[in-house]
């Protein structure tokens, strides 16, 4: 057996978004149950028969028993382990073999934050964090993270690659004119490379608009087995292979910061799907920040290592581009309830599915999914997707 | 059963610089030097690790300036150090204008008091 066994053998067969932008008066949970409900409705399932479930949430280590209760589900399969934001990207490859053995039939993966608008806010989200899950080799120095973090990263690509903060704003345009088509996303206003070139330094190189959104939003999706997704209400997206790697939890622990683990993700996730970047039709990559895109489309191989600046410069990766990437606009311009992965898959899904509207990519039938986690591209997971006739 | 408290590496490493002492680690199996301290080697799993002083010379790998208002203490470095020794940490380059420090610069640490705890920071070689 190997990765590449389970080729098409499990499918996206519902998806639901809730609560996306603004959710004011609602809890984490509310609005990650409101999610759920449409991905099981979707899918043209009940709740009753989901007995997988894969969640994760940055304040509560056992997340997923307070879900089961909440939904009154019974799961056989249950997946909660937290790599960051790329969770629930990573929480395909277990639910992916659980599904392939048999040991259930419907996985439901979700999440929800209230992060912008929860009583408990950002700050005092990461406050509490930090006392939870102390770093004392970092704390003392008082890095703003995560911006810090991945701020250090973009300085080492610009001194090591000559990349330019223009080539940055390049990113944050081309998701903002994404965003401009995508009428759920939470940032339309029309935005220049002068204007983020302008913006206040927030950790340098980075101004706000390198940095991803703070909003809520609830994410969620329904996989199956693919014999079972052929009967279901939506086209099947199939998942051609998954593939996760973790290297450090911090910046500190990068070894060379102009390299992230989607090198070894991607090599696997492409290896076992049987294509590479040429094949594919559309990619969403987790955009923490600017950088993180640079990074992804390096490491994936869509261009080569020290290039990703110069690739995405005059629109390539916005409307119109050589390579449509972050089509929702993103984690920039579209959602980011701090953990953003079942946001990127959903994206893809309905790209594959050709519900997208003003932004759909036409004739996709290939995607990429790489998620993001951690402080400093500290794990990372990939996916290839597919419609049937690409498999 | 063992009832003795221990000192794991962690406080050991505080208690140190709290005397003014920056100390890393050093592998006795495989020869690395380790930073942070830990209590096994990630380099070969070894679990005898010897403290030594670094040189505490290095150079400046990736460096950003946090920005602060005026009134809340202002702009700030926060940097990552190559120790000649080969470990890297995170520390902060004072003495010159944050958004001075750059990427290559020759660097040496010193120990400074931060809140009555022992904190290591940088200051440019030339400096001094």
């Amino acid at each position: 057996m190997s990765l590449a066994d389970l080729r098409g053998k499990t499918a996206i067969v519902g998806v639901g978004l809730a609560g996306c932008g603004e959710a004011r008066g609602m809890t984490d949970m509310e609005i990650l149950a409101q999610a759920a409900t449409k991905a099981v409705a979707d899918a043209g399932l009940t709740m009753k028969d989901m007995d997988g479930l894969c969640t994760a949430n940055l304040m509560s280590a056992i997340w997923p028993l307070n879900v089961v209760e909440y939904l009154g589900l019974q799961p056989k399969f249950v997946e909660g382990t937290n790599v960051g934001g790329s969770a629930f990207v990573a929480h395909q490859l277990p639910s992916m073999m659980a599904l392939a053995t048999g040991v259930c039939d419907a996985v439901l993966v979700c999440y929800g934050s209230v992060q912008r608008t929860g009583t408990m806010g950002r700050k005092e989200r990461t406050a509490a964090r930090n006392v939870l899950d102390p770093n004392p080799y970092e704390a003392p120095y008082q890095p703003f993270n995560p911006p810090s973090s991945y701020a250090l990263v973009a300085a080492r690509h610009m001194h090591q690659y000559g990349t330019t903060r223009r080539q940055l704003a390049e990113i944050a345009v081309a998701f903002r004119r994404w965003a401009q088509l995508n009428p759920e996303a939470f940032s339309r206003e029309p935005l220049d490379i002068e204007t983020v070139l302008k913006a206040r330094m927030i950790t340098d190189p980075f101004t706000a608009y390198d940095c991803c959104l703070v909003t809520d939003g609830a994410a969620a999706y329904v996989m199956t087995r693919a014999d079972r997704a052929k009967d279901l209400k939506k086209k099947p997206i199939y998942l051609l292979s998954n593939a996760t790697a973790v290297w450090h939890r911090s910046v500190i622990g990068m070894r060379d910061l102009t390299v992230s683990p989607s090198k070894e993700s991607g090599e696997r996730a492409f290896a076992a799907a049987g294509l590479g970047p040429k094949d594919i039709d559309v990619v969403q990559v987790y955009d923490a920040f600017s950088i993180n895109v640079i990074l992804a489309l390096e490491d994936l191989g869509f261009c080569k290592k020290g290039e990703g600046g110069p690739f995405v410069e005059n629109g390539a990766i916005g409307p119109g581009g050589r390579l449509p990437v972050n089509t929702n606009g993103g984690g920039l311009s579209c959602v980011h309830p701090n953990m953003y992965g079942a946001f990127a898959t959903i994206e893809a899904v309905r790209q594959l599915r050709g519900e997208c509207g003003e932004r759909q990519v036409k004739g996709a039938k290939t995607a990429v999914v790489n998620g993001n986690g951690g402080n400093a591209a500290a794990s990372q997971s990939t996916s290839v997707l597919a419609t049937a006739e690409a498999l | 059963m063992n009832t003795q408290e221990q000192v794991g590496a962690e406080a050991r490493y505080q208690a140190a610089l709290n005397e003014g002492r920056f100390l890393i680690q050093r592998c006795e199996g495989c020869g690395r030097h380790v930073f942070y301290p830990r209590v096994v080697c990630p380099h070969c799993g070894g679990d005898s690790l010897a403290w030594v002083e670094p040189k505490g010379t290095g150079v400046v790998y990736s460096t950003t300036t946090v920005r602060r208002k005026p009134e809340a203490g202002g702009d700030y470095d926060v940097s990552l150090i190559d120790l000649d020794e080969g470990v890297r940490m995170m520390s902060r380059v004072e003495g010159i204008a944050p958004t001075e420090v750059k990427i290559g610069m020759r660097v040496r640490a010193k120990v400074i008091d931060n809140k009555g705890a022992g904190l290591v920071v940088f200051t440019p070689e030339e400096a001094r």
